[in-house]
Formats: C-alpha cells, sequence, structure tokens
C-alpha cells in the first residue's frame, strides 16, 4: 500500500455545486471526528505499517480546521501513517485560510504540497458559485505559502461556470500562469444531484455556457498549458515535468489506496469500499471498535481491467501494453482489440509500440472511449 | 343443491355495475359497498381496490374488468347476492364497458352533483339502455360545497330522459347514502332469469393467464349449471376441456362447488393455449349443449394503429407472445408482423384510441420486460387509385407514391363536448384549429352547453384531449363516434436522418399545414436526438421536395472532469449509465436514435398551441 486519502469534511461555506461528504463546521464535534479517524487508521493499518508514497488530506475544507485542531489532525496522522522525505504529502487548502501560524503546522508535521480551491480569479463569478474567498486572497496565500517554504503548490480551476465566457477562462488561466506555479488542475463544472446548482438547472436558472463552449473552453486551456510548458498528465491536470501528483496517478494507475474518514472510499486488498458519511454514522462503529464501512465490492479481474481501462486512458500516456500483461497476463490488443479498432479508425485512440493512449480529439470525448470498455467481460 | 334451492338462490341475486365519469367517485363507491357488505376486514381495505393493476392504482384509472361477490342483509331481513361488476370509465375503454354491462342486470349511474353529467356519462349510459339495464341513479359528492344535487337531477331527466325523482344523494368518500343504494339495488335490478336445468350457456366478458391455472376464465352464467368435473365446449372455437375449478371472488378469489344462474365468477379448465378462450364466447356442455350461443359481442374495430418495435432485435418472438397474452383478455388489441427498414422487424398494431396505445406499451415494458420503440400512431386512410382501385393504408410509408393517387380519404368522428359556456370560444377555435366542421351547440341548462363537431380523426389521436383539458381547465367532457370518410387534401411527409430516410419517421399530414409541420418536427428531433460524434442534418421531405431541414451538431465533448476523491465505483456507474442509456437507443443507419423520438411526430403540436 502506498497511498492514503484522508477527508475532512467540515466547510464554512458550502459552494454551489459540491457534492461531497460536507457538513457545515459550526457546532459539529471537530474533535472527536479527529479521534474517530486516528482509530480508524489504527483498526486499518494493524501494525502492518509501510512507507507510503502520498498522503493526501481533502475535503470539505482541510483547512477549515483551527490550530489545536490542525496540530491534533497532523499528530494523529503522524502517529499512525509512516511516511518519509520522499512521501508526497499534500493537503487541500481553501485561498485565505491559511494563518502564518497554520502554515507552520503543516510546514513542520512534513507536509510539502498544497493544493488550493481557486475556481476562477473573477470575483463575480467566485460570489455565483459560492466561494468565500476572492481573487486577492489567493495571492496572498501563495505568497504566504512560499514565505513559508512551500514550493510544490498547485490550484485547481474551474471553467463551463455559470456565465462565463471563454475569454473569462483565458483570463483566468493567464492569471494562474503568471504565479508560476508547478502544477495546475481545470475542471469542468459538473452539476450533480443535491447541490444549489442542481436545483437551480432544473428550475431553468441556471446559464451554463453549453457543450460547444464548454467544448472550446477545455482547447483553450489545453493550448495556454502548453504554450506555457506545463505539460497534460492527464485529462484534467497540468504540470512541470517531475510534479506531476503522484497520489492523483495513483488512482489513474489503478493501485490501491487507504480512504479514512467519513464518506471516504478506499481500495484495499482488491476491494472497494467506502465509509458511512454521515458523522455519527461513521463515528459510532469506532468506539465499538469496528470499522465503519458502508458498502464494499471486490472488484474481480474483469473489472480490473475495465478499470485499467477506463482509468488509465485519462493519462495522456495511456495505458502500457507490456504492464497489461504483467498484471493480467493478458495480450491487451486482443483482448480489447474490438475496442481499440473502433476507436483508432474514428481518431480518438492511437497507439505506439509501447501503449495505447487518447488522441486530442479522444480527450474531449473520453467518455465515449472508456463506456466501450465497460461491461464487456460480463457475459 | 337441488332445483327448488337454486331458484330460490337465483331470485336472491343481483347483478349490476357501477358506470360514471372518470373522477364521479365510482372507484369510491365500489370500495364502500365492499366496506358495507363486509366484503373485507379493515385490515385488507386499500382504497380503489378494484384497481388492482399497478398502472392502474398509478394513473387513477380502470382499465380491466373485476367481479366481485358480495352477500347483502337486507331492510326485508333477506340475504341477497350481488355481483358487482367494475367498468373502465375512459373514452377508449367503451368496448370493455359493454362487456360488463352485458352481465349484469341493472347499473348505478353515479352523477357527479357538482359537475353533472359529462359527455362520457351519456356515452355509458346509453349502452346500458341498450342492454335494457334497470338504472339506478346516484348523485354522489353531495357533500362538496359546490354541490347542487336539484340541478343535476333535473340535468339527469331532461338530458338522459331517466326519472330521477328517487335518485339517491351519496356521498362514497363520507358513507353517505350507501345503504339506500344497497336497498334500491335489491328493489329495482331484477333478478336473473333462467334455467338452471336447461343446458349451460355462460358468458366469458373477460380473462387472464395464470402460470399455475392457465387461462382463468370470468364468466356469467346465464342457464344451466356448471361444477367442477364437467365436460364443457367453448362454441366459437369447439374446444373441449373438463373443469378444475370454479369460483367466486370475494374479492378474494374463492373455490364454490358450482356456478349456476345468475352467479358471476371464474373457471379454470387447464386451458393452455390462450386462444382457445375467447372473451365474448359462450361456454356450454360437451355433451347435450344449447344449441344457440349467446349473442356475445359486437369486435370492436381499432381506430388508431402504430407500430411496436423491440429496441433489441432478438426480442422480436417475446414481443409476439406478449401482445397474444395481451390479446386474449383485450380483444380490441389487433396486430400483424410488419417490417421496417429503420426499425427491422416488429409489429403493426391496432388500438381503441391513444390511452389504449399507451396502456399497452406499458404494460409490454413493464409486464414482460420488452423495451419498445413506438411509431406515432396513424388511422386508416383510404386511398383511391388513378385506375380506380383502392388501398387501405396503416402506415404512412405505405402510402402509394403521389403520382398513381387520385384521392386520399380519412376517417372523421362526430366529436361532443360538454363544458360550461364561458368555454365556448376556446373549444370552438381548438376544434377549428384541428380542421373540425361546426355541427351544434346546445344548451343543457343556464350554464352548460354541448357542442358537436366532426373532426378528422387523426387529429383527435394526437392529443386533442389534452388540449381541450387544457384550454377549458378541465371542465370540459368529450366523446366521439366514427362517422364515417370524407376526402381530404394529404400527403406524405418523409424525415431524412443523415440523407436516409426512416420510414418510421413518415407521417400523413394536410397539405396545408405540411410546411409548418415540417419545421417543427425537424427541430423537436434536433432536440430530440442527442449529437453523435459527426453531424446529422434531418430533412423532412415531400416527395423529392425538401420543405424543411434542421442539423444535429457534432458532439464536442463529453469526458468526466472531476476525480471523486477516488470514489472509482462512482465513475464506473455513471460510464455504465452512459452505456446503458445508449443501449436504449435505437441505430438507425449511422445515427442512434431515442425512443421518444418516434414520438416527436405525435407531440408535435406542444409548440404551436396558443395557451
Amino acid at each position: 500500500m502506498k497511498a492514503a486519502y484522508i477527508h475532512i469534511p467540515f466547510c464554512h461555506h458550502i459552494c454551489h455545486y459540491c457534492d461531497f461528504n460536507k457538513v457545515f463546521m459550526k457546532g459539529q464535534p471537530v474533535d472527536e471526528y479527529l479521534s474517530s479517524m486516528e482509530k480508524e487508521m489504527e483498526l486499518t493499518i494493524k501494525g502492518n505499517k509501510q512507507t507510503l508514497e502520498t498522503v493526501f488530506v481533502g475535503g470539505g475544507t482541510p483547512t477549515a480546521l483551527n490550530e489545536n485542531q490542525l496540530e491534533k489532525l497532523v499528530s494523529a496522522i503522524n502517529r499512525q501513517l509512516k511516511t518519509d522525505g520522499n512521501t508526497e504529502y499534500t493537503f487541500e487548502a481553501n485561498p485565505g485560510d491559511l494563518s502564518k501560524e497554520k502554515l507552520s503546522i503543516l510546514k513542520n508535521a512534513g507536509v510539502n504540497r498544497l493544493s488550493f480551491g481557486v475556481q476562477t480569479f473573477n470575483d463575480d463569478l467566485l460570489q455565483r458559485i459560492g466561494r468565500s474567498h476572492r481573487a486577492k486572497d489567493v495571492f496572498a496565500s501563495i505568497e504566504n505559502a512560499r514565505a513559508a517554504g512551500f514550493e510544490n503548490i498547485s490550484i485547481d480551476l474551474i471553467y463551463s461556470l455559470p456565465g462565463q465566457t471563454k475569454q473569462d477562462v483565458i483570463d483566468s488561466i493567464q492569471t494562474a500562469l503568471g504565479l508560476g506555479l508547478v502544477h495546475y488542475s481545470g475542471y469542468s463544472l459538473i452539476i450533480e444531484p443535491k447541490t444549489v446548482f442542481y436545483n437551480l438547472m432544473q428550475k431553468g436558472k441556471l446559464p451554463l455556457p453549453g457543450e460547444d463552449a464548454e467544448a472550446e473552453m477545455y482547447v483553450a486551456l489545453m493550448e495556454q498549458m502548453e504554450q506555457n510548458g506545463l505539460k497534460q498528465y492527464e485529462i484534467s491536470n497540468f504540470a512541470v515535468p517531475g510534479y506531476e501528483s503522484k497520489h492523483n496517478l495513483t488512482y489513474w494507475n489503478n493501485e490501491e489506496y487507504y480512504g479514512f474518514g467519513a464518506g471516504a472510499h478506499g481500495y484495499v486488498n482488491g476491494i472497494r469500499q467506502s465509509n458511512f458519511g454521515p458523522l455519527k454514522k461513521y463515528m459510532d462503529p469506532l468506539t465499538r471498535g469496528e470499522l465503519p464501512i458502508m458498502d464494499f465490492h471486490k472488484v474481480t479481474v474483469e473489472e480490473q481491467m475495465e478499470e485499467e481501462m477506463f482509468l488509465g486512458l485519462r493519462k495522456t500516456e495511456g495505458v502500457s501494453i507490456r504492464q497489461f500483461q504483467e498484471k493480467y497476463n493478458r495480450d491487451l490488443l486482443q483482448f480489447f482489440g474490438q475496442q481499440i479498432e473502433e476507436w483508432s479508425s474514428k481518431g480518438l485512440l492511437e497507439m505506439d509500440d509501447e501503449r495505447i493512449f487518447l488522441t486530442r480529439e479522444g480527450r474531449l470525448l473520453g467518455n465515449e472511449v472508456f463506456q466501450s470498455f465497460i461491461g464487456v467481460s460480463n457475459h | 343443491m337441488n332445483r327448488e334451492d337454486r331458484l330460490n338462490r337465483q331470485s336472491k341475486i343481483r347483478n349490476f355495475s357501477i358506470i360514471a365519469h372518470i373522477d364521479h367517485g365510482k372507484s369510491t363507491l365500489a370500495d364502500r359497498i365492499l366496506e358495507k357488505t363486509n366484503a373485507l376486514t379493515a385490515r385488507e381495505m386499500k382504497d380503489q381496490l378494484l384497481d388492482s393493476m399497478d398502472l392502474e392504482r398509478e394513473r387513477g384509472i380502470t382499465i380491466k374488468l373485476n367481479s366481485v361477490q358480495l352477500k347483502y342483509k337486507a331492510k326485508d331481513g333477506e340475504i341477497y347476492t350481488f355481483h358487482l361488476i367494475d367498468t373502465p370509465g375512459h373514452v377508449d375503454f367503451t368496448y370493455e364497458v359493454s362487456r360488463s354491462l352485458a352481465a349484469c342486470e341493472g347499473a348505478v349511474l353515479v352523477v357527479d352533483a357538482a359537475q353533472g353529467i359529462e359527455a362520457q356519462t351519456l356515452a355509458n349510459v346509453y349502452l346500458a339502455i341498450d342492454n335494457d339495464l334497470e338504472i339506478v341513479p346516484v348523485i354522489n359528492k353531495i357533500d362538496l360545497p359546490s354541490a347542487d344535487p336539484e340541478r343535476v337531477r333535473n340535468e339527469i331527466e331532461d338530458v338522459i330522459g331517466l326519472d330521477a325523482s328517487e335518485a339517491v344523494l351519496a356521498s362514497a368518500k363520507a358513507g353517505i347514502g350507501i345503504e339506500d343504494i344497497l336497498e334500491q339495488i335489491v328493489e329495482k335490478v331484477p333478478a336473473p332469469e333462467g334455467d338452471p336445468d336447461a343446458p349451460l350457456k355462460a358468458l366469458i366478458f373477460d380473462s387472464l393467464y395464470d402460470a399455475y391455472r392457465g387461462v382463468v376464465a370470468y364468466i356469467r352464467v346465464v342457464d344451466g349449471t356448471v361444477k367442477v368435473g364437467d365436460k364443457i365446449r367453448m362454441m366459437a372455437t369447439g374446444k373441449e376441456f373438463e373443469v378444475t375449478e370454479v369460483g367466486v371472488f370475494t374479492p378474494k378469489s374463492t373455490p364454490t362447488g358450482e356456478l349456476t344462474v345468475g352467479d358471476v365468477g371464474f373457471l379454470t379448465a387447464a386451458i393452455k393455449n390462450v386462444g382457445d378462450t375467447r372473451v365474448g364466447d359462450t361456454i356450454t356442455n360437451a355433451k347435450n349443449g344449447a344449441a344457440e350461443p349467446l349473442p356475445g359481442y359486437r369486435r370492436l374495430n381499432p381506430m388508431v394503429y402504430c407500430g411496436l418495435y423491440p429496441i433489441d432485435s432478438a426480442k422480436f418472438n417475446d414481443l409476439r407472445e406478449a401482445l397474444e397474452k395481451l390479446e386474449l383478455n383485450d380483444s380490441a388489441l389487433q396486430f400483424e408482423p410488419e417490417t421496417s427498414q429503420a426499425l427491422g422487424f416488429g409489429f403493426r398494431c391496432g388500438f381503441l384510441g391513444l390511452l389504449h396505445m399507451e396502456i399497452i406499451q406499458e404494460r409490454i415494458e413493464r409486464e414482460f420486460k420488452i423495451d419498445l420503440i413506438t411509431t406515432a400512431p396513424s388511422v386508416i386512410y383510404d386511398v383511391i387509385m388513378t385506375d380506380g382501385t383502392e388501398v387501405k393504408v396503416d402506415n404512412p410509408s405505405n402510402m402509394p407514391d403521389p403520382q398513381k393517387i387520385d384521392r386520399v380519404e380519412e376517417p372523421y368522428v362526430k366529436a361532443t363536448m360538454m363544458a360550461p359556456n364561458d368555454y365556448v370560444g376556446a373549444i370552438m377555435e381548438l376544434c377549428q384549429d384541428k380542421r373540425g366542421i361546426f355541427i351544434d351547440m346546445q344548451y343543457m341548462d343556464e350554464t352548460r352547453v354541448s357542442i358537436v363537431y366532426e373532426i378528422p380523426l387523426s387529429e383527435i389521436v394526437y392529443d386533442f384531449f389534452d388540449q381541450l383539458k387544457s384550454s377549458t381547465k378541465g371542465y370540459a367532457s368529450f366523446d366521439y363516434e366514427l362517422i364515417g370518410y370524407k376526402p381530404s387534401k394529404l400527403v406524405k411527409m418523409d424525415i431524412l436522418l443523415n440523407a436516409e430516410k426512416v420510414d418510421a419517421l413518415s407521417f400523413i399530414v394536410h397539405r396545408d399545414f405540411a410546411y409548418e409541420r415540417g419545421k417543427i418536427i425537424v427541430d423537436k428531433l434536433r432536440d430530440l436526438i442527442p449529437r453523435q460524434q459527426f453531424e446529422v442534418p434531418i430533412q423532412a421531405a415531400i416527395g423529392q421536395k425538401i420543405v424543411a431541414r434542421s442539423t444535429i451538431k457534432a458532439m464536442r465533448k463529453n469526458v468526466l472532469a472531476k476525480c471523486y476523491g477516488g470514489d472509482i465505483s462512482r465513475k464506473r456507474k455513471l460510464l455504465e449509465k452512459q452505456k446503458e442509456g445508449k443501449k436504449r437507443m435505437k441505430q438507425v443507419g449511422s445515427v442512434e436514435v431515442p425512443q421518444e423520438a418516434f414520438m416527436a411526430v405525435l407531440k408535435m403540436d406542444d409548440t404551436n398551441t396558443k395557451k
């Protein structure tokens, strides 16, 4: 096991598009939650401690924790998980949340990567999507983070926001690039059920840019990143070579990872599992010394192969023919021959001696390709 | 039982139906009657008990017939046996109503005390009178603030011509007047006539198929007696069987030793082939049977036709079996195999109306788990060729070459609508839009008007009823009958997807509306058909001439951006869902077309309705 995801489900503000497991922080049993989570780590690992290559603390809003809570969290992680100088240790951060004190807590705990949820540099849009921060907070946060010794910094941007134009997107990307960071993620907005945006959309009150504009925004994102020396290594991720997120690559490489916290997902010993989301349901079993697992599924070999494809093809480098052979003892080109041929002829898939990968056009229509690899081996 | 016992029992039998306009409280009244006669314990009571199909409960309508045997202790101290036979209320199912009425001697006519007589009430009452049934009028919902029982009493007398002086004032919901209704049934509805010792004559008024028992025939015994072990013969098919079970519904199906004159119940005889029992047929003894069958029913001709195709072509035979099973107790349903270039093998099916069509389609999808493509409904056109021959066309794609056509005639209906006089303008405007010809208008009382139009059936089968409801805030009621064929300036409109003609999308349209409708439908299809990986032109054409066009743009972006915090199962489910959505589409040439698109022509009027 090389990776761990840790979920902090607390937020001071709830964004209009967010469907992750989260709650308003006020009045919540934060300290109890952190203790429960330490218990979960202890029960899960049971002395089988290995050095992790990546630890990712996400949310929710991990930086919503106050200094004491943050201290409690990082020391719990420190007690339960084994990391070393090579471990990529990331905290998700909300711009404006990280005081000098919090930064130093993180730095001292060995955190070496920060990922800021910036979304856009247009203040009107930020307000409209329910974010509490403004563009100026981003500049200040990055400056403080650098001053505290953080170099490996990433920001997330979202495009295809309601009322957003292609020019807005380009402006945000250029501002982001102006910060000279080593890593950027650019996600298109997805409207999920049980969000403010979903309800607005149902009422016809959400002016989304539409598929054509979204495609143009995505192409602009890829072009801007390329022109500035950031290599696209996954559908939504760009990095200076050497700074790719090891944690995210764990997912795309179809490798295993722990998932700690309420509503967190893990992939442990061939089983994909998820924890209870509601805090009480998550914490109660842990007080009895039981794991709060809500759902689990043993992934069959066929499913593993399918996942290898629809996850692996998200990466620019695609899926390695040799590794597929080693992992599954199957010839990729034969096993998925029909799909590979179909999408190659339609110009969405390409291959060389070593790998098969999406074309630039294929990145825009990835789901069309991914679908075809699913459920094939069921019969 | 000996002859005397049987005759004595027979004199205490009362068979009746309840007829009412939809929403006038028929099912609630049936429930109250069941309650009052203690047919059920309180625990078993569910609202609208007789509507047993899921579909019926969901839609709040009765489709299938049901019968139930009840015991009622009347004020004269005697115990009477009632058979209540439920009837459907919708205009499409007039035929089923006539079937249940044929098994009764009386009918309880329920009229809403606020709304008065509706077009459908009238149609059903006339059916009952034609069947020589004794009518027991009931004015229901008298507890409503807007109730006006005296006005309704006058309406029953003036419009229908029934004596309503003894009409029961009732509220089925509040349980008012139920006992009076039961007493009037005892007094007014005659006991069945018939000879228990004569050769058996039992009318099959409905049937269903049970996987364990075979065909279950719902019967009304008119003459003679039938017992388990009896050898019986179906008079229409000549097939013979041995009776394995007879019984009544209480409403649970309850075996009885025999069924005799006046009884309404069920019979099974290990009948495996659904074609061997026809609704409307007469059952008699295998030996020394009756000479003449009962009159049965007039077989009703379908008014509306459409193509039903399995999305998965491998399910063609399953679809045939489903249709055969449904046909068993729905003799108005007709079908024959047909082939479409676009859709493959399927069936051209005939229905009594649009609701009938929707119900059959839903039952096939739910009960038989076959996903269907339904083509837009069509009527039968009479095409007179230049050489004088006549061709019947029930599928628009079979319309002959225009050069060879002398003229086309289409079926017309006489449509009767009743509504408060405030809506006369709206009704007339709607009928004019639908190419209607004004025939008559009459005041039923100071405020209610009956309007008669002649309208092409093809205009009715689309969404006339919905539009009538929406333009009269739901107040108008509607009934229609076929009156024959009239010549019309009709043309066939073809739809081309990606330059290929899709036969299943062709439709017949009046020449004067052709351009407008062509434009509406190509735009509608553009919105209904999802983007493909290439641009798809949609064209509407009359013969070689393109009259409207539109374009489905190529798919530009479909890729999941997010990582969902490692929730790979969710990603998988999303992809599975997208894939599943595609499976429910039909590949027509190189284009994937969803089910709804084939019905686009049906809902065409949504966009140009004046609201």
